[in-house]
Formats: C-alpha cells, structure tokens, sequence
C-alpha cells in the first residue's frame, strides 16, 4: 500500500503525484493546528512572544488564536494551573472539538513546578486531560514551545488512522469528555483522574 | 513624624477609652507597632487618618499572623505542710497560653512623605472569636486583603462590604496560612522528594501498603 520515498521521488519528477489518504489526512490535520487563546501564568508571556513577528508560529500552521474552544484544536496549557482553577481547564478542553491536542507548558504545567507544595496548586495538569507534549522550563524558551509545536505535528503525522494507535476521534470506543473535578471541602475530588494519570512507578 | 509614643498619647487624647499597647521591635530599625483594642479601632484608624499632623491617608499592606496554643512548661517553688513540717517542693507545671489570630495594618502618609506605622490587632482566640472590625470603610485599599486573610487565616472582618474568599474557592473549609493547616494527602508521586515532603510521601506510601495488606487479609479469611 505504502509507496516507496525512492519511487515517490522518481514519479514525482515525471509528473506523477503519488499520496495515501492517511498522508493527506495528517498533512491537513498537521497543518492548521489552531491554539486556543488563553494563558495562566508567566509561561502565556512567552506564548504571545513565540506567536509574534520574531518567532512567528504562524509559519508552522498555528495561524491564529482563537478566543473560543468550539473553534480550537490545540490548548497551550501556559503556566500554574491552581485548584481554583483546574475545573475550568479540564471543562474549557470538553468543550474542545475533536481532534484536540494539548501541549503542557513549562514546569508548573507539567508538575506545579516551584509552587508543587503548594496548597492551591495542582500537581501537573496530566493528572486530568491527557497531555500530548510536556515541555520543561520556568518557563521555556519560545523555542522551546516551537519545538513541542514540531514535536506535535510529527507525532500527528506518524499517526495510523485504523488500528490501534489510531487517534481518539476516530476511536468509537474512546473517551471524549474528561469529569470536570469537584471542588471539594478539603481538597479536589477526585484528586486525579485515574483513567488517564494511573500513579507513575517510580523506578530507583 | 511623631514617634510611636507620642502617637499613643495623641491617639489616647483623641478617643476616649481606646486601650493602646506599644509592641516593641527589637530589630535596628525599631519599628514598634501599635496594638489596638478591636472595639475602638474603628475609631483610633479614623483618627490617624483624619489628623492634620499624621495624615496617614495611604493603607499599604494588611497581613495576617497565626499565633497557636503555646504549651508552656515552667518549674515552681512549692511549699507544703505535711505532718506539720514544712517542705519546699520544686514542680513543674504546664500551662497551655490560649493563641490568637492578628491583622498588622502598614500605613503611610502621601501627603506628610512618613510611615510607616503599623497597627496590630488580636482576636480573643482562634477558633469560634475570630472577629476583628474592618478599616476597608476607612481604606479601600484594604478590601482584598482583608479577603485575604479571612481566606488563609480565618479572621472574620466586620464591615467588610464584601466578605469572601479570595483566592481560595467557596466551599473551601481550611484556612492555609494557619500554622496547624495539613495539606491533603496527595503525596503520591513525587520522583525528587526530600525533607518534610520525602517523610510525607513515605507516610503515605506506608498507608497505602497497610491498605493493600489489611485487603488481603479479608480475601485470605474469605
């Protein structure tokens, strides 16, 4: 099925464009991957400047920020996420069409980060919403973001759309709606979501 | 700017009745604050603001201060009379020193350049007598953190226009910032532990394994 790059090369030089499906499907998909304009902390500073005219992420199909998650496919999860405000950004990425992608930005993001003992603030947003790319930094490079962003569009690329590591939306069987976490008396409830954090083993 | 001294008096000549305590810092720059009764500090802040010579028309910062139970162990000379003798005994006695909850007030004159000078104000206890009156109608600079501190600290301001939480949400119950606050016990990943945070996570890997172990003692009875 899958043609060969040699042959692909050599027909392309006689005029001959040869493509898969899957190959177009990701191409597009890859390609206008549009962010979600929201930021948390210090680390949506370097968000903006990674989508102004220096750095420019426009180049690689972020074209624009869109204020709404109905018309979003990627959130940018920039900066300390507190337990005030873990609800909304679990609830803001349900309300997320598919296909949806999320890339965990900068220390707090991925683990809360200087602020992890603290008593307001969540311990890494993975423990929610599945998260496709963690970049570490306090905060990263913007960089450091365009490399998640390459980072993403390649594991999109890779992707199969049949069989097992096909994409989520494509999944009859997968979960689409994340449980928005409660805020409790104490603590948030539940704490994580199990199905999509079970508790890392901690190889000495 | 008067010093702390002169302002009490200043403050005692103004309003009747307020009961003014100087809380003496020992540090080289010797900024002693003023502990005012909380029935008349409504009275005593308006005074410091509205006076001509001090002026303090700018509140700066307000900030909350846990003090706990202190258990309090001293050794006292008893004297007894046993059979008629009389004997001197050494005891020692615990005593518990109720704590309290206090609101330190930093103010400043814009219109004079002084300051600061820093108001202190202490609940009967920390647990059921926590009000203490709100100088937000006096400053409104004072409204948030005075949310604040009855977000981490638990003091209940009244006359506060607006009384909630700040930063934490509204079905909150804890107060943080308290010395006796316990984190919930959500230490179950933590790959760089050490210190406090290592002997939390060990106690909750502890609990964990007593669970797994109390389990399969029920599967083996059944």
């Amino acid at each position: 099925m899958a043609v060969d790059d040699g042959l692909k090369i050599e027909l392309g030089k006689q005029g001959v464009f040869v493509t898969t499906i899957e190959e177009l499907y990701n191409w597009g998909r890859k390609s206008s991957i549009w962010p979600m304009q929201f930021g948390l902390a210090c680390c949506a500073i370097e968000m903006i400047a990674t989508t102004m005219a220096r750095y420019d992420l426009a180049r690689f199909g972020a074209e624009v920020f869109r204020p709404s998650p109905r018309q979003a496919d990627m959130m940018i999860i920039s900066g300390t996420v507190t337990k005030k405000m873990a609800p909304q950004v679990v609830r803001l990425y349900n309300q997320m069409a598919e296909p949806k992608y999320v890339i965990a930005m900068g220390a707090c993001a991925i683990s809360g980060g200087p602020f992890k003992q603290g008593y307001n603030v969540l311990k890494g947003i993975d423990r929610y919403i599945p998260v496709d790319v963690h970049i570490p930094g306090c905060p990263p490079r913007p960089e450091a973001l365009m490399q998640a962003f390459i980072t993403l569009q390649k594991k999109i690329e890779a992707q199969h759309l049949t069989g097992e590591g096909r994409p989520r939306f494509l999944d009859a069987e997968a979960q689409g709606e994340f449980p928005v976490p409660v805020q409790g008396e104490h603590d948030l409830e539940p704490t994580s979501n199990k199905g999509v954090w079970p508790v890392p083993v901690i190889i000495r | 700017m008067k010093t702390v001294e002169e302002i009490k008096a200043a403050i005692e000549a103004a309003v009747p009745g307020a009961k003014v305590e100087i809380v003496a810092n020992p540090s080289p720059r010797a900024q002693h604050s003023l502990r005012l009764d909380p029935a008349h500090a409504v009275a005593v802040a308006a005074f410091l603001r509205d006076d001509a010579e001090l002026a303090l028309d700018f509140l700066s910062n307000v900030t909350g201060v846990d003090w706990p139970d202190k258990e309090i162990t001293e050794k006292v000379k008893v004297s007894r009379t046993v059979d008629g003798v009389e004997q001197t005994a050494e005891e020692t006695r615990k005593r518990v020193e109720p704590g309290c909850l206090e609101a330190v007030y930093h103010l400043f004159s814009v219109a004079k350049k002084h300051g600061p000078v820093v108001l202190r104000m202490r609940t009967v206890n920390r647990t059921d007598q926590v009000e203490l009156p709100s100088l937000t109608p006096l400053w409104r600079s004072a409204e948030f953190q005075e949310r604040e501190i009855f977000d981490l600290y638990g003091i209940v301001f009244t006359g506060h226009p607006d009384l909630r939480r700040l930063l934490m949400w509204d079905g909150f119950k804890d107060h943080p910032m308290r010395r006796d606050y316990v984190e919930p016990d959500d230490f179950e990943y933590e790959p760089t532990a050490h210190d406090a945070v290592l002997s939390r996570a060990e106690a909750h890997r502890a609990a964990l394994q007593e669970q797994a172990a109390g389990q399969e003692g029920k599967v083996a009875a059944q």
